[in-house]
């Protein structure tokens, strides 16, 4: 543990990201040896696309990404809009969204919601589909989802439906998007905490 | 009355083999089963009638001592000798030995079903207790009435009938349908509570009786050491699956907690069988024997019956997918193969001595996902409620046999020291495991388990029929204190199952411990959280983690690549659990539609339970999506789904398959046609009406909206063949090939859904699906063929539309309220139709109709007078025409219909009458002499001529 403690003050604004995230030194430890593990420039950011040779970006190194059919989706929500890199403490606070809520653990409501917090969880969730950041799921967007998602396994009449579909049932207000209410609505009965956490994360 | 009957009559047919009950029932050593097992399998394998059994060979024998035992029963033949083909012919005969053992166990399972039935007359009292408590009691009461009887009791739960029959339809029905995705999710919870858990309630309780004994607690009558006591541990601490179930089931706790505490109870097997195999063998060479080795092999033992059992289980899994990837042409007895595999899994394991239960429970979860896949709906549906009936009346047979085995004085060597300390360690050491389990587990749970949780798993902890079996089984001669550790087990059982059965409904409101929700997922529930494992996953990725999300990827990858294509079909392979899913939901809300009563129906609004308050759709949404997405409920007539330009046609089929099923009972005649099993036409003639109330309804809309006289000449065209299709009878030949004249004459878009059907026979395996759809799509058909027809005739109008979708009746009625049955549409009186009939007519004499081509007599008046048969041949398409028949009724059709001020009077009449004239008009038109059609019309109406004439006049009369 002490070990560990001086190494994680030689990680800037650990201590912070520690009180901001919940996660542990042990944690920011072992995010941070990930993160200079993907960052091959030691430039202390990642990169969504290489600039000069526009060669695969810095999450290209994780391999399994490239078999996740929605990965792009999720790596671009990591990044905030209109930057093309992460540092650190952003790759952390991202990360943070996944952490287990703790029931027990009362933190105390004075500061803004907790990053694992359910409704973050959601949120995270609805900028992965919502590509262009208008606050709403277009048709569109949903369908490039569930185009990823679901391959070739069905045919693009299928797929539409299928948007057709959900977007009928999450829309409440009829204008043929899924705002972020509307998204959270739709999923009210389904236990957040549980589907968006990661348990090595606790 | 009934039951008191029944048990009568059951003791009745006991006492025939009372002389021979002596002696205890039998038991195999060990879990070896396999004596027993040879001996049950010729003998009843219901009741253990056990020293019947070599003389069940001689019928005579036991035929005359039943004889004897019942005097109300007129005794033909007195002794045994009298063989029943010895001696003179007897009028009646008095076979009871042989139905003897099939008749006892229809008898029990009777009883059993009826006992269930009554329960449930008091729904409230079901609310409160639960059905295994009253099975229970059913049984002591009944095993007390076989006792006064008999002086004996004749019936108790044998083990080996429990472990291979009745145990086997429990445990299978709970693998198979068990809930894979939660069950893995908490699979380290679950094997710690089965492994750890029932190794420590073991040890602890034996221990403990030990010690209790040697405190003197325990009376010295109890002739046990310590490894008696272990060996007792072993059996009573294990929690039952099959009383879990039993009570789990009517108190609906929460997915999490029910998978848990059932899980566990699964996969304990393994444990309690090593553990009981191992006390059994070192009780046998004695504790003083056993080396230090033993107790290593008694490790490895577990590791192999435990890992074994899995194996061999999804070994069967694999082979019951592949083997359903082939089932194709023998749907029907696709269900046997799963029934089979599963049982073969079970008994495989069971050969082996390795967990049968572990092997089954597997089996049925490895396979579930590709058998539902490969099977067809309807042997889904089969596999479903034969499993869920057996496990039912299984259920309820263990039960009943608990009740009853404990009436039996043999069995009462009580000891209440033993009792009260057995109580009383099991519920201590269950809670005490639970809370430190939880306590390490909650360490690495992502939902940690809460305390109220922890109380219900600790009360939930209860044991049932397999300690008991497990007892039985167990050998007087090395346990010295058998009798009085089956007194024991039974009280345990009863009193876990009756009493914690009963408090626990209370206790779990009382904490308020999360229910379960029966509700089905949306659509968007189901996409979000498909995403969400993706997003977890890549998360997990990212973060260089790798945990559950990561190594469920990596097996979904693997399932994707290999075993998929192993064990599906290819047509089921290119299928999408969301397509799936998505495709569940409408039909679920076509079903609730339909279950919401057909009122629904009527009302051009409706909402789907799914879509929460919708008042109405958005208008973006383009009307054929509306209709296709939401299949069901508004589109009444099936040939909208139909038309949507391309759909899919497995959609469109399954859509139908819910409409046709119920929205109206169509007629199966294609079905029949081409399914090995005929089905008979019961409603042919209800359906017949509804049929054509229907098309005339819709065909008064487009009337009212479209006025096309095109159109009106295609409907009714289209009309004539849609009589024909509904009454023309079961007649194969003829069916056949009306059917196939129509064929010939496809529009492309039309036929590209043909070819989906026709030539991709491995998307279509489903029969009764397929010919539901094909049926319904007929009417479809009609109209397009017809302009095809008219094309090539010189009488084709420029004017017609181009597709076949802008000249559809439900084209034009989908702006105004969708087409539907209105409440009046049944009632259909015989005065207003002839008045209709006359009006029609006047109204037909008022036309000048155009000059009739000479054709009109021939293909069809001489098939008439050829046929002859009380059906208007008219309205069928002959056998012998070939397809060109089609084509020229069409031609002759254009005559009378040029007549546009006609509508207006059409207008004003009730639908079944304007249904009434369209329905003239094919028949005016093939029948009409060379002269004036009105005339020769109204002389067919007013006086129904004999021959064709009647059949005419009946028929609309008929709708």
């Amino acid at each position: 543990m002490g070990s560990s403690n001086s190494s994680v003050n030689n990680i800037p604004n650990a201590q912070e990201l520690m009180q901001e995230t919940g996660f542990s030194a042990a944690h920011i430890l072992r995010l941070h040896e990930r993160f200079e593990f993907l960052d091959k420039h030691k430039c202390g950011q990642l990169r969504l696309v290489d600039r000069p040779t526009n060669q695969p970006q810095d999450f290209g190194a994780v391999q399994e990404l490239a078999l996740n059919p929605i990965g792009d989706s999720i790596i671009s929500a990591f990044f905030s809009p209109g930057q093309e890199t992460v540092d650190f403490a952003s790759f952390v606070r991202i990360l943070a969204h996944f952490r287990p809520t703790d029931r027990n653990q009362s933190r105390d409501g004075a500061q803004q919601e907790p990053a694992n917090s359910s409704i973050r969880k959601l949120k995270f969730a609805f900028q992965m589909y919502d590509q262009d950041r208008d606050g709403k799921i277009s048709r569109a967007e949903l369908l490039q989802v569930l185009r990823a998602m679901l391959g070739i396994q069905v045919t693009e009449e299928q797929l539409q439906s299928i948007a057709e579909r959900a977007i009928q049932e999450a829309d409440l207000d009829r204008d043929d998007a899924i705002s972020f209410d509307e998204f959270r609505k739709s999923l009210e009965k389904v236990d957040i905490d549980h589907k968006m956490s990661i348990r090595f994360l606790r | 009355m009934l039951l008191l009957g029944l048990t009568l009559l059951l003791t009745a047919a006991a006492a025939a083999d009372l002389p021979d009950t002596g002696a205890p029932p039998l038991l195999g050593p060990g879990l070896g089963f396999s004596p027993s097992v040879s001996a049950s399998a010729s003998a009843p394998p219901l009741l253990l009638l056990p020293q019947p059994r070599p003389e069940y060979g001689a019928p005579g024998v036991a035929l005359a001592r039943s004889a004897a035992e019942e005097p109300a029963v007129p005794a033909e033949e007195e002794e045994g000798p009298h063989h029943h083909h010895g001696g003179g012919y007897r009028v009646v005969q008095w076979e009871w030995s042989y139905v003897q053992t099939p008749y006892i166990i229809a008898i029990w399972l009777l009883v059993a079903s009826v006992a269930k039935i009554l329960f449930h007359f008091s729904q409230r009292f079901t609310t409160v207790v639960p059905e295994s408590c009253m099975l229970i009691l059913l049984g002591l009461v009944l095993g007390g009435v076989v006792l006064i009887a008999n002086k004996k009791q004749l019936y108790q739960l044998e083990p080996a009938l429990f472990f291979l029959f009745l145990l086997p339809t429990i445990v299978g029905d709970a693998g198979y349908f068990m809930p894979a995705r939660l069950f893995f999710d908490n699979l380290g919870a679950i094997l710690t509570y089965a492994v750890v858990g029932t190794l420590w309630n073991a040890f602890c309780t034996g221990f403990c009786l030990y010690a209790a004994k040697l405190l003197g607690v325990i009376d010295e009558r109890v002739q046990a050491d310590l490894m008696d006591f272990l060996l007792f541990g072993a059996l009573i601490s294990a929690v039952d699956p099959v009383a879990v179930l039993a009570v789990f089931e009517e108190v609906h706790v929460n997915d999490t907690l029910f998978i848990i505490v059932f899980g566990e109870s699964l996969v304990n097997d393994a444990v309690t069988v090593v553990l009981y195999k191992v006390y059994i063998s070192f009780v046998e060479v004695g504790v003083e024997n056993v080396q230090t080795a033993d107790y290593f092999k008694g490790v490895a033992s577990f590791l192999i019956v435990s890992i074994g059992g899995t194996l061999v289980g999804l070994v069967f899994a694999v082979i019951l997918g592949f083997i359903t990837r082939f089932t194709k042409k023998v749907r029907i007895i696709e269900p046997l193969f799963v029934f089979l595999m599963v049982y073969l899994a079970y008994l495989t394991a069971e050969l082996f001595s390795l967990s049968a239960i572990l092997s089954m429970t597997f089996c049925g979860i490895g396979a579930n996902k590709y058998v539902e896949a490969n099977i067809s709906q309807k042997s889904r549906t089969t596999v479903k409620y034969t499993m869920k009936t057996l496990a039912s009346i299984a259920e309820t047979i263990i039960f009943i046999f608990l009740g009853i085995s404990a009436v039996d004085k043999s069995k009462w060597a009580w000891d209440t020291g033993l009792v009260s300390c057995t109580l009383v360690f099991i519920f201590v050491f269950r809670a005490a495991g639970v809370i430190g389990q939880t306590w390490v587990l909650n360490r690495f749970r992502l939902v940690p388990l809460d305390k109220i949780d922890q109380v219900v798993m600790s009360y939930g902890g209860l044991r049932g029929a397999v300690a008991f079996a497990l007892v039985v089984l167990l050998d007087g001669e090395q346990v010295k204190a058998k009798d009085y550790f089956v007194a024991t087990t039974i009280v345990v059982v009863f009193f876990t199952v009756m009493f914690q059965g009963l408090t626990i409904k209370p206790l779990v409101d009382w904490l308020k411990v999360p229910r379960s929700t029966s509700r089905k997922p949306t659509i968007n529930e189901e996409i979000h959280e498909r995403a969400f494992d993706h997003i977890l996953t890549a998360v997990e990725d990212i973060a260089g983690l790798q945990g559950y999300h990561h190594w469920r990827d990596k097996w979904e990858q693997f399932d994707k690549n290999y075993l998929s294509k192993l064990l599906l079909r290819k047509s089921v392979y290119r299928k999408s659990e969301l397509w799936e899913a998505y495709q569940k939901i409408n039909i679920r809300d076509a079903i609730s539609v339909i279950d919401q009563g057909g009122n629904v129906l009527t009302s051009a609004r409706l909402s789907l339970p799914s879509m929460a308050s919708r008042a109405s759709f958005p208008e973006v949404t383009n009307v054929t999506n509306y209709l296709r997405e939401n299949g069901s409920g508004v589109c009444l007539d099936l040939q909208v789904i139909d038309n949507v330009p391309g759909a899919k046609v497995e959609e469109d089929t399954e859509t139908h398959h819910v409409l046709a099923e119920n929205l109206y009972k169509p007629r199966r005649r294609y079905q029949s046609h081409y399914s090995r099993h005929f089905m008979p036409l019961g409603e042919k003639e209800r359906q017949d009406r509804e049929v054509f109330q229907r098309n005339m309804k819709s065909r008064m809309e487009t009337f009212k909206s479209t006025r096309h006289k095109r159109h009106k000449k295609e409907r009714s065209l289209k009309k004539r063949r849609g009589s024909d299709a509904k009454e023309d009878g079961s007649d194969k030949p003829r069916r056949n090939v009306s059917w196939q004249d129509k064929n010939p004459v496809v529009v492309p878009v039309e036929s590209e859904e043909e070819k989906g059907e026709h030539s991709d026979p491995e998307k279509e395996e489903d029969v009764g699906i397929t010919f539901v759809a094909r049926k319904a799509e007929t009417p479809k058909q009609r109209p397009k063929s017809v302009p095809a027809a008219l094309d090539g005739s010189p009488l084709a109008s420029p004017s017609s539309p181009p597709s076949g979708d802008s000249h559809l009746p439900w084209k034009g009625s989908v702006g105004s309220p969708p087409p539907c049955v209105s409440v009046e549409a049944n009632k259909i009186i015989p005065v207003d139709l002839q008045q209709a009939w006359n009006q029609s007519i006047s109204s037909l004499e008022s036309i000048s109709s155009p000059p009739v081509p000479a054709e009109p007599v021939h293909p069809r008046v001489s098939a008439l007078s050829r046929l002859g048969g009380p059906r208007p041949a008219s309205y069928t398409p002959p056998g012998s025409t070939a397809g060109s028949t089609s084509s020229i009724g069409a031609q002759v059709l254009q005559g009378p219909f040029c007549f546009p001020e006609r509508n207006k009077k059409e207008e004003e009449e009730e639908e079944e009458e304007g249904g009434a004239v369209q329905e003239m008009q094919p028949l005016m038109s093939s029948l009409r002499p060379p002269g004036n059609p009105c005339v020769y019309l109204r002389s067919l109406v007013m006086a129904p001529s004999p021959g064709s004439g009647e059949p005419h006049s009946r028929g609309p009369t008929q709708l």
